[in-house]
């Protein structure tokens, strides 16, 4: 992997990549690509590295969160711990699955991360480099609100086009009249009701 | 001067194969723009999933492609497995093989029967095809309780172990079978008006069949020699000789001769299995299904569907549910040509491109 990102670094000059480390018995590890030389890095590995085929395209939603981080010190001969909260912002991911079919290697994960998940919610499409990510790429942005820039026809693929919301985002709140809840009961009842208190 | 149609194909037409639109505009009978509508049968199983814990989302993965539940079941738990390092148990590697190979048997030769009625041939080829399936979807019956919503496999093996005696019906079942391809290859293969029908429309070149993503028979007709089979060699399949049939131009017949020809190569790999299938247990007692909580990290893990490569990427952070749950179906990545494909054919021939690239709509909107 630690090759990869220097051949990257050495063909395509001023490339934003890092590595991403898979913790889990999988061992899949990820580049993470900068937004701003993404398309050349990914025609760099499609024509020099053999990356030929982009398998899979999705989107991952971290929203915000507290991570408690304990530090461990020793005072006077006793053990004395120190935690600290940070907080890690919230942001939408973009993960693009790489096989090659010319070597039979694979899969290269790649990913991308938008700067929040409100305002700044664009990345570049790959669209260009691997066809094959037009309809991802358009569920992605259907489903976690992701705007793909210059995607040749980033519109909703699953949802309906008045839909407003994005259903895989983790703070998604189903609405109270959807259609399948024709009677409703429980909580659901619970909510209609203080609504048509509101009213 | 000429001027253009819009027609909407869809989405109850019997040649879309399901809820499936194309808004298509045609000068004459020529197609000059195609554009898919998809979402009709969009039920958000990957929402669904990701509120349920890692075992309840099994039989979910039957209604995908639900003309072939074993293999989504094999490919989530592929996934599950690489995921939390889970290792299968012997004699159910054995059957994984088995029924994903019927899977693919029954697969293909729904799809002759399919496609025969793209044509107008309706009816009659897909009678003699389901005929031969129903002799699969018995097996299936006798292993699983269901025809279709099989939800058999489990991480780290599967449900039940085979019944008394099914070993010798599923070696009938594909003893007979070439005899069967044989029968179906002297009525079609040679046809006069199949070979009208099929031959040089929409012929796919590899290297563009490549960028686009296609995968699957619909790829190896265009003359790319990948299976996944061979590639990951995941489960057992190294262990058996099976050759990867290719196209040579990418055209309709290509599509079609390659799932006769997968067929066969299906009817060796269960032959040498059900030879060589070892006694034991069927599930690693080891791995966990109810309660599993896989520790953090992520993976993607896919098979060799009989319609393409069908993965699932599968993040988790120790919890008892999956973080995020994705399915990468084969069925809507094969249409993402679809429009390149028909641009320029009689909208007669959309039907027949459609059906050449065999897709289930549970899959494609999921």
């Amino acid at each position: 992997m630690n090759d990869l990102v220097e051949a990257i670094r050495a063909g395509v000059p001023g490339a934003g990549v890092d590595v991403v480390e898979n913790p889990g018995p999988s061992a899949q590890h990820a580049l993470l690509l900068a937004g701003s030389t993404a398309v050349a890095v990914a025609e760099f590995l499609r024509d020099s590295q053999g990356w030929d085929f982009c398998s899979n395209v999705t989107g991952v939603d971290w929203p915000a969160r507290k991570v408690r981080e304990v530090r461990k010190t020793m005072q006077d001969g006793k053990e004395i711990s120190e935690s600290t909260e940070l907080d890690v912002p919230g942001c939408l991911e973009v993960v693009y699955h790489l096989y090659s079919l010319k070597n039979k290697l694979g899969p290269l994960v790649v990913r991308m991360r938008t700067g929040n998940r409100g305002d700044d919610v664009s990345v570049p499409s790959l669209t260009s480099v691997w066809k094959s990510a037009e309809f991802q790429e358009r569920e992605a942005f259907d489903l976690f609100g992701i705007q793909f820039s210059d995607h040749p026809d980033l519109r909703r693929i699953l949802m309906w086009d008045e839909f407003e919301d994005f259903p895989m985002r983790k703070d998604y709140v189903a609405p109270d009249d959807c259609e399948y809840e024709p009677t409703p009961h429980d909580e659901i009842l619970e909510r209609v009701n203080a609504r048509r208190g509101e009213a | 001067m000429s001027s253009t149609i819009d027609i909407s194909l869809g989405p109850q037409h019997p040649s879309t194969h399901g809820v499936f639109r194309m808004n298509v505009t045609l000068d004459g009978e020529t197609v000059t723009r195609l554009q898919p509508v998809f979402g009709y049968l969009h039920r958000n199983h990957e929402k669904i999933a990701e509120s349920n814990s890692w075992l309840a989302a099994m039989p979910y993965t039957d209604r995908l492609d639900y003309i072939c539940p074993l293999t989504n079941n094999w490919a989530y738990a592929l996934a599950v497995e690489k995921l939390a390092g889970i290792e299968v148990a012997e004699r159910a590697e054995y059957i994984r093989v088995i029924t994903a190979e019927l899977t693919r048997l029954q697969n293909h030769i729904a799809f002759l029967g399919f496609i025969l009625g793209d044509m107008g041939a309706w009816g009659t080829a897909l009678m003699y095809a389901f005929r031969e399936r129903e002799k699969i979807l018995d097996l299936f019956e006798s292993l699983t309780g269901a025809r279709m919503m099989c939800n058999y496999m489990r991480f780290g093996g599967c449900r039940c172990d085979l019944p008394a005696g099914w070993l010798e019906a599923a070696r009938q079942v594909a003893d007979g079978f070439p005899a069967f391809l044989d029968e179906m290859e002297a009525l079609l293969t040679g046809n006069e008006i199949l070979l009208a029908r099929l031959q040089g429309v929409a012929p796919l070149a590899a290297d563009r069949a490549i960028n686009g993503g296609m995968s699957g028979p619909v790829l190896r007709a265009s003359g790319v020699d990948y299976d996944i089979r061979k590639a990951d060699a995941y489960g057992i399949y190294s262990r058996f000789a099976f050759r990867v049939p290719r196209g040579s131009v990418g055209d309709c017949y290509d599509r079609f001769m390659i799932r006769v020809l997968e067929a066969r190569e299906s009817v060796a790999i269960l032959k040498q299995a059900i030879a060589s299938i070892p006694d034991g247990p069927v599930v690693n007692p080891k791995a966990k299904q109810r309660g599993l909580r896989p520790p953090a990290g992520e993976a993607y893990g896919r098979i060799e569907g009989p319609k393409g490569e069908l993965g699932f990427y599968l993040i988790s952070t120790g919890g008892d549910r999956p973080y995020r749950f994705r399915i990468r179906p084969p069925s809507l990545i094969n249409l993402t040509l679809l429009e390149e494909l028909c641009l320029g054919t009689k909208i007669a021939d959309v039907m027949v491109i459609l059906g050449s690239i065999d897709i289930v709509l549970g899959e494609v909107d999921r």
